[in-house]
């Protein structure tokens, strides 16, 4: 098909998706649905960070568990409460494969669930006092923590609590950060105002505020990496061994003082810019920190990031970034030499969250695969605006997408694997089709890095070569 | 000891840090419960072509479905009416009318069952008033069946929504009962059994006492679905004719006591003979479970039952020395506890910590009761209400041999030094415990096999040369 034929053919099977749904919401979800042509603008073509249409099934969360599952939590020498009923923190706890150094229960409170675990009674009578009480009882328990981030859940910010002056009086008391960080549930559409509302508590409570430190020709900070099976440590290898000195990480396997020492670095590489723009702009205009964007999934992205970031420092940096990637180059055409051929031509969907569905785009291009479609679940018009470049005409882009929206865009368009998560994962391998987990790399990872990509190459080859789906259909089924 | 540094592992390990760990009233860390919704959905799944709609924030459902999912490795459908800011000040109707409407129109449920969460719960929305609306706009057809629960988070724990949930959905869906209407049925109630294998194995114990019945609600086609290379939404489950029907059951038969004593009470109000018994785990927990079934066909155990009992017996027999007087330490729900322990006992096994987190004052009397009638649980202690945290100090302070619970007992058990065998939810870290059956006598032989052969793997795992044998 030529790429015009493609186009119809994907516009109509949008067409014939929206009559599913009433007036209303077809309205609605046909301004988050469209097929990339001639580099439109993509921001004026798909509405994003909207409402989410009630009753179609979303894969979206919620305030919460962006500030706590995906800012806070991994900060690994402070103490996170999840403050409100059970549940919130209960379904957010260890599961989203943060890692990081320490002791389990010494420094190291990343795999834990702390929670006020809010009665009928605490709602009527309000949990100021039992909060104060718990963060007593925490620096009791817990006297290596750094700090006590409260993230409050719905009911906290519906009955009036004012977690505010209990965090301001409980600092000073046991002389440590406090952080209130209001993310409960029902604010915003989506994940994405828990990640602003998270990074405004960093920016109110932390940055600036630590002991300083000496900022070194190369220090550097990663922002936005979220330590997902060990990338943060990968990506930092790389930028270590180009000369650069890694300082801080937000917030994979994050401390508070990186987070009170973010702004004390000659540049801040983010990586998830969806999550974290907002405090590397904020550590730029404040504290006149530089920061750029960088990408470090598949080869030819990580040359180009690397040649980008060098290109800040002098020649020693440059030289060396050089000879990295020569080094690196040759391992990585091995990788792609046993793969590629395994995968070449193979056509890929995707829908993930903040800096995935484009990001990974050019490590699958590395490998010969092509996306045919990508969306994200809580990105801004900007994550699309910079998106298109990453994409060819042709290219299915759907916001917020629903469960039967994807569900029939994939039986239609037929990719040879789907990059999802886990509300999705086993609807398509239902269907006899490859899957992998794009937010927790299905177990696997790291996929930052040159440590990443050989993982990422075989955990993709794995999926779309296995055996096992031809065992799907019985012999004697016709 | 007494010198060891505040903060310190071996400070976390010391009694002194029990002590301290034990007074504290507030705080709760890493408890071994979850909210009320995540059981109504369990439960909601387990009618047939039912679409479970959580009225509230689409956080919530998010959470829920990706619980579910990340333990089963299925597909777990559920819509949510994303409740957000202005619904806070203006009420969750218009979410609720809508919601329905779009679900309802893409995915022609035979019933929904609709449940909230906590902010529709804080700021008091009437969802009866708001169904009615809803009919009364033709958002959704008027004889469209629509369960309404409250399961707010702050009420009791998972197994307090599934209850409330069953209620609604038998409320909704079942005709009145009459005394010319009543059936010939034996209605059975797994309870929040998150093992589909565990409903297979009563649906195969009943077939075989040929004793007509209708398992409520029953999930295993849904969390166990075959890959058939489609993805069905609605897999078979507990039909809606059975539903209409289930309060002209003959008879109800419950199996897990503290998750379903507001659908009991229920039942027995509309003038149904409920029947309770223990949830049947172990040898003694699964003959009730096949005389209750008897006493209900007036039948005679077959030989066959018989017969699979005895190979129980047989690996019960074969493997008590393993068992006996071996110490463990157990979390979870009240019936999957009362369960293991009475197998335990059975086995000569030592139950020694016990934490139930979500526990009830009849469940505390149980559980005395229970030990108190067995010479192995003399050394038992229940802690109710505690949670894993707890269950840490206890493990370092007073150490026993095995920890038996959810995957997230497996950092407690790494810093105790002992095995954990999993059993409950979640368990996101092993494959495919759910398509083995812990009830029943099959249940029995899988529970022994478990057990012992992970004391066996650590015995050659940790066994020096001179020790290492080829026999056990």
């Amino acid at each position: 098909m030529s790429t015009k034929e493609i186009i119809d053919f994907r516009k109509q099977v949008v067409e014939e998706v929206l009559e599913l749904y009433p007036e209303k919401a077809k309205k609605n979800r046909r301004q988050h649905i469209t097929i990339k042509e001639n580099n439109e603008c993509a921001s004026c073509a798909v509405k994003s960070n909207s409402k989410t249409v009630p009753g179609l099934m979303t894969a979206r969360g919620c305030a919460y568990a962006g500030a706590k599952g995906v800012v806070w939590g991994p900060v690994r020498d402070c103490t996170h409460i999840s403050h409100g009923p059970v549940g919130c923190g209960y379904y957010s706890w260890a599961n989203r494969r943060n890692l990081a150094e320490g002791e389990i229960g010494v420094d190291n409170f990343v795999p834990f669930l702390f929670t006020s675990d809010f009665q009928e009674s605490d709602i009527i009578y309000g949990g100021d006092k039992k909060l104060e009480k718990i963060i007593h009882e925490i620096v009791g328990l817990f006297p290596n923590t750094k700090g006590v981030s409260i993230l409050s859940e719905c009911p906290v910010g519906l009955i009036g609590d004012d977690i505010e002056s209990v965090s301001r009086r409980m600092a000073e008391e046991i002389k440590l950060p406090v952080i209130p960080v209001r993310c409960e549930g029902f604010r915003g559409i989506s994940q994405s105002l828990g990640h602003h509302i998270a990074n405004d508590a960093i920016r109110d409570h932390l940055i600036g505020k630590g002991p300083g430190r000496e900022v070194g020709p190369y220090d550097v900070g990663i922002i936005g990496d979220y330590n997902i099976g060990g990338d943060a440590w990968a990506s930092k290898k790389i930028l270590e061994e180009i000369g650069l000195n890694v300082v801080n990480i937000w917030t994979g396997d994050s401390t508070i003082e990186m987070l009170q020492n973010g702004h004390l670095v000659k540049l801040n590489l983010i990586h998830c810019y969806r999550s974290m723009n907002y405090m590397a702009r904020h550590m730029e205009e404040t504290y006149g920190t530089p920061w750029l964007e960088f990408n470090f999934f598949g080869p030819t992205k990580i040359r180009e990031s690397i040649l980008k970031i060098a290109a800040m420092f002098d020649d020693s940096i440059m030289e060396k970034a050089k000879t990295v990637i020569e080094k690196y180059d040759a391992e990585m055409q091995k990788v792609i030499d046993i793969y590629r051929p395994r995968l070449e031509g193979k056509k890929v969907m995707l829908y993930v969250g903040g800096l995935r569905p484009r990001h990974v785009v050019g490590a699958y291009e590395d490998l010969g695969m092509e996306v045919i479609g990508t969306g994200y679940e809580f990105a801004h018009g900007e994550d699309y605006d910079k998106s298109m470049a990453n994409l060819k005409d042709g290219t299915l882009i759907y916001d917020d997408v629903t469960a039967i929206e994807i569900e029939e865009f994939v039986s239609k368009l037929k990719p040879d694997l789907v990059g999802s998560g886990i509300k999705e994962k086993y609807v398509f391998e239902k269907m006899g089709l490859p899957f992998r987990q794009m937010h927790s790399w299905d177990y696997s990872g790291p996929y930052h890095g040159y440590q990443g990509f050989p993982i990422f190459a075989r955990d993709m080859d794995m999926a779309v070569n296995s055996p096992t789906w031809k065992a799907v259909k019985a012999p004697w089924t016709k | 000891m007494e010198t060891c540094i505040k903060g310190s592992k071996e400070w976390l390990n010391s009694m002194e840090y029990r002590e301290l760990n034990f007074a504290r009233e507030k705080l709760v860390i890493n408890p071994a419960k979850a909210c009320q919704p995540l059981g109504a959905l369990l439960c909601a799944l387990g009618i047939e072509g039912c679409l479970p709609f959580v009225h509230g924030s689409q956080g919530c459902a998010a959470y829920f479905r990706s619980t579910l999912s990340r333990h089963f490795r299925e597909p777990v459908a559920a819509v949510s009416d994303s409740m957000t800011e202005d619904s806070a000040v203006f009420g969750g109707q218009s979410n609720l009318i809508e919601g329905l409407r779009n679900a309802y129109a893409v995915y022609k449920p035979k019933v929904i069952s609709v449940f909230t969460s906590c902010m529709a719960e804080v700021i008091g929305d009437d969802i009866k008033a708001y169904l009615g609306n809803a009919k009364e706009q033709d958002a959704i057809p008027q004889d469209l069946a629509v369960a309404l629960s409250n399961t707010p988070s702050f009420k009791g724990s998972h197994i307090t929504g599934y209850d409330s949930t069953l209620k609604s959905l038998i409320e909704c869906l079942a005709k009145p009962r009459q005394e010319d209407t009543i059936n010939d049925r034996l209605y059975v109630v797994p309870g929040f059994d998150t093992y589909p294998s565990n409903l297979r194995e009563y649906k195969r114990l009943l077939k075989a006492m040929d004793a007509p019945f209708t398992l409520l609600p029953d999930n295993s086609d849904v969390l166990d679905a075959p890959n058939l290379g489609t993805y069905e939404l609605y897999p078979p489950a507990t039909s809606i004719a059975e539903m209409n029907e289930a309060l002209n059951a003959k008879s109800y038969l419950l199996l897990q006591a503290y998750s379903t004593p507001t659908t009991s009470k229920y039942l027995t109000g509309k003038g149904v003979t409920v029947e309770t018994i223990p949830m049947p785990i172990g040898l003694s927990g699964t003959d009730n479970f096949i005389q209750a079934i008897a006493k209900f066909t007036g039948q005679e155990v077959p030989q066959e039952i018989t017969i699979e009992r005895g190979r129980a017996v047989d690996a019960m027999t074969d493997c008590h020395q393993y068992i006996h007087g071996k110490r463990f330490a157990l979390f979870g729900d009240p019936d999957i506890l009362l369960g293991l322990v009475s197998f335990l006992l059975e086995m000569g096994g030592e139950p020694v910590h016990i934490v139930c987190t979500n526990s009830t004052v009849p469940f505390k009397k149980a559980m005395e009761k229970l030990l108190a009638e067995s010479p192995y649980g003399q050394g038992a202690t229940l802690y109710p209400g505690k949670d894993l945290w707890h269950l840490r100090s206890l493990l370092v302070t007073e150490p026993v041999d095995m920890l038996i619970g959810d995957g997230h007992g497996k950092y407690a058990a790494r810093d105790a030094n002992i095995p954990l065998i999993r059993v409950g939810i979640p368990i996101y870290d092993r494959v495919n415990l759910h398509r083995y059956p812990i009830v029943g006598y099959s249940g029995v032989i899988n529970l022994v096999t478990m057990i012992v052969n992970t004391f066996l793997d650590e015995l050659d795992r940790t066994s020096t040369d001179a020790y290492f044998e080829l026999m056990r």
